[in-house]
């Protein structure tokens, strides 16, 4: 067990020190999701956003919800990415020729992908306090959130990591990435409330996990123990569902990947 | 003579998707050897080495390492080996160093022990005024040699070299030549794939030569080259061009002490009993069909003749020019 922990932690802590090396990198991947969508897009529509029909006291502290989830789900589904340049360049080939458990390397990637999260929550958090959004649940309540985010977190990072083991060709990767990012925000209730969504579009959005983990975080911000307990309650079972399908896929395409 | 078998495969075959990569492959490697699995590209030589480091599973047949199967007892195999790869596997935002570190920890190694074989290994390979500069800021030879340091850190009992020297100047090759023949001094057991002839010529103890997934024969250089039989004269003709070539080699097939015929581009190998006897012989039938000789010289068997004569293909399709020795 100790050794499995030190595998672990030694490919996790690569992890650590090349984001540490990329300078650019780690600022951009801290500041990104809010400056473009909390600042800008939670302060443009302002006044567009009808107060009744987001039923919140302002559009930005509607939004933190749609956001918080949102870099959720960029990092998860982006957590596949190093082992797809790691298995192009033979990296991988060396790591899994050397006597480690071969869950030793998913395993870290779930750890740094998670951590950074949270990480990232908090900061988006901590900006939208500074809006005036204050969370209705307080500091529990934001333990709550970062585990929802992490629940959700996991399953993404594996459909990320099977991806990554699954492609011929990188290109494949972010196509895949890019044609599922937008669509899950928009079909979600991120930025619009399901109940003022068309109806097409709100039955598609029931579907969405995201929509789930969204309605669960919402409450917990603008709202109070007593409407999110149950939301997330629903949304803990939502996601262990979720996780087990994507974590089955995921061990599938790792197995396949290894010839 | 009783040595102890490093590498020991049966019948060992992988298909992918319906065809096979490579089939029957049987061979046994001795430990302390240097041995080398010599053929062109997409002959299967890759494939052979990740089913024995163990990333890749054979759809038949078996495989050990000391004894030890490659897919049943895989953790215990891959203690025992070192594997420098075939492109530079390295992260290019870790310092050699950290990779060095990073490999130590997945290999258990008690930290003092670690540090002490790290500053060994930079040593051997010269990284060590480079070892904490990120591996970005390597050369080609530098990032082949932390490549190799990697291999070498577990203090393997046998190290698998995928196309050691692929794509490097002359200098690094030599270099990388000298590294192999330390290695063999300190009694590591040598695994390599190449598709260069004069490496596997200079540095193998003994060689598989590798075609479309099969063994075609299998020694070592000396008793190949000694195995064809004879020598080989090699001629050119003036104004070569298909025609000219395909009638002198037919012209040729008559002869008595004409072991086996192949045609180039630009003239005939042939192999031949008694040279001295042949070439006379060779000049009057290239005089009597009105085929001028520009060039024509017989040498021992090298081992591209040896490649030829058990493929019935050059190793590599290309002009004739000086070989690869």
């Amino acid at each position: 067990m100790n050794e499995y922990l030190q595998e672990i932690n030694a490919l996790t802590m690569r992890w650590v020190r090349r984001l540490g090396r990329e300078k650019f990198s780690l600022l951009f991947t801290l500041v990104q999701p809010m400056l473009f969508w909390l600042i800008f897009f939670g302060n443009l529509f302002q006044r567009t956003a009808d107060v009744q029909v987001v039923q919140a006291p302002s559009y930005i502290s509607f939004l933190a919800a749609g956001v918080v989830v949102m870099t959720v789900l960029n990092n998860g589904l982006a957590g596949g990415v190093d082992l797809l340049f790691d298995k192009e360049n033979g990296f991988l080939e060396r790591l899994m020729a050397t006597p480690i458990r071969r869950s030793s390397v998913i395993l870290s990637r779930f750890v740094f992908v998670m951590t950074l999260t949270s990480l990232q929550v908090l900061v988006i958090l901590g900006v939208a306090y500074l809006f005036g959004v204050r969370p209705a649940t307080g500091l529990p309540g934001v333990a709550v959130i970062l585990l929802i985010g992490m629940l959700f977190g996991v399953g993404l990072t594996a459909i990320s990591m099977a991806l990554a083991f699954s492609v011929k060709s990188h290109g494949d990767f972010f196509s895949v990435l890019g044609f599922l990012s937008l669509p899950m925000i928009f079909l979600s209730s991120a930025l619009v409330p399901l109940a003022a969504m068309p109806a097409w579009m709100r039955v598609l959005a029931r579907f969405n996990p995201m929509t789930w983990a969204i309605d669960a975080v919402r409450p917990l911000i603008l709202s109070g123990w007593e409407t999110a307990l149950p939301q997330v309650a629903m949304v803990v079972v939502v996601m262990l569902i979720f996780d087990a399908l994507c974590l089955y896929g995921g061990a599938r395409a790792f197995r396949r990947a290894l010839g | 003579m009783d040595r102890t078998i490093a590498v020991a495969t049966s019948d060992l075959g992988k298909v992918y998707d319906g065809v096979p990569a490579i089939q029957n492959l049987s061979f046994q490697v001795y430990a302390g050897e240097i041995f080398g699995l010599l053929g062109p590209n997409g002959a299967g030589k890759s494939t052979t080495l990740r089913i024995l480091i163990t990333t890749l599973r054979p759809t038949s047949g078996r495989a050990t390492i000391f004894g030890y199967d490659v897919v049943a007892d895989a953790d215990r195999v891959r203690s025992l080996i070192g594997y420098v790869p075939q492109e530079r596997a390295i992260d290019r935002f870790l310092t050699g160093r950290e990779h060095l570190l990073l490999l130590g920890a997945l290999y258990h190694l008690p930290k003092p022990e670690m540090l002490r074989r790290i500053g060994e290994i930079l040593k051997l390979v010269d990284l060590e005024q480079k070892a904490d500069r990120v591996a970005k800021t390597y050369s080609g030879g530098m990032k082949r040699r932390l490549d190799i340091a990697c291999g070498l850190l577990p203090d393997p009992k046998i190290v698998f070299l995928d196309e050691p020297t692929l794509g490097l100047d002359v200098q690094s090759r030599l270099r990388i030549w000298e590294y192999v023949g330390r290695l063999r001094a300190r009694g590591i057991t040598i695994v390599m794939t190449t598709n260069y002839l004069d490496e596997a010529d200079r540095l193998c103890d003994r060689l598989a030569i590798l075609d479309g997934g099969r063994i075609k024969a299998m020694g070592s250089p000396k008793e190949l080259k000694a195995g064809l039989g004879g020598d080989i004269v090699s001629v050119t003709v003036g104004d070569a061009d298909a025609t000219r070539v395909e009638a002198l080699a037919a012209a040729l097939k008559g002869l008595p002490f004409l072991r086996a015929i192949s045609t180039r581009a630009a003239g005939v190998d042939i192999r031949v009993e008694a040279p001295e006897k042949a070439v006379p012989a060779i000049l009057e039938v290239a005089q009597r069909i009105g085929c001028r000789l520009d060039f024509i010289d017989y040498h021992r068997p090298r081992l591209d003749d040896v490649f030829m004569a058990y493929t019935g293909h050059p190793i590599r399709e290309e002009f004739p020019q000086a070989s690869d020795e």
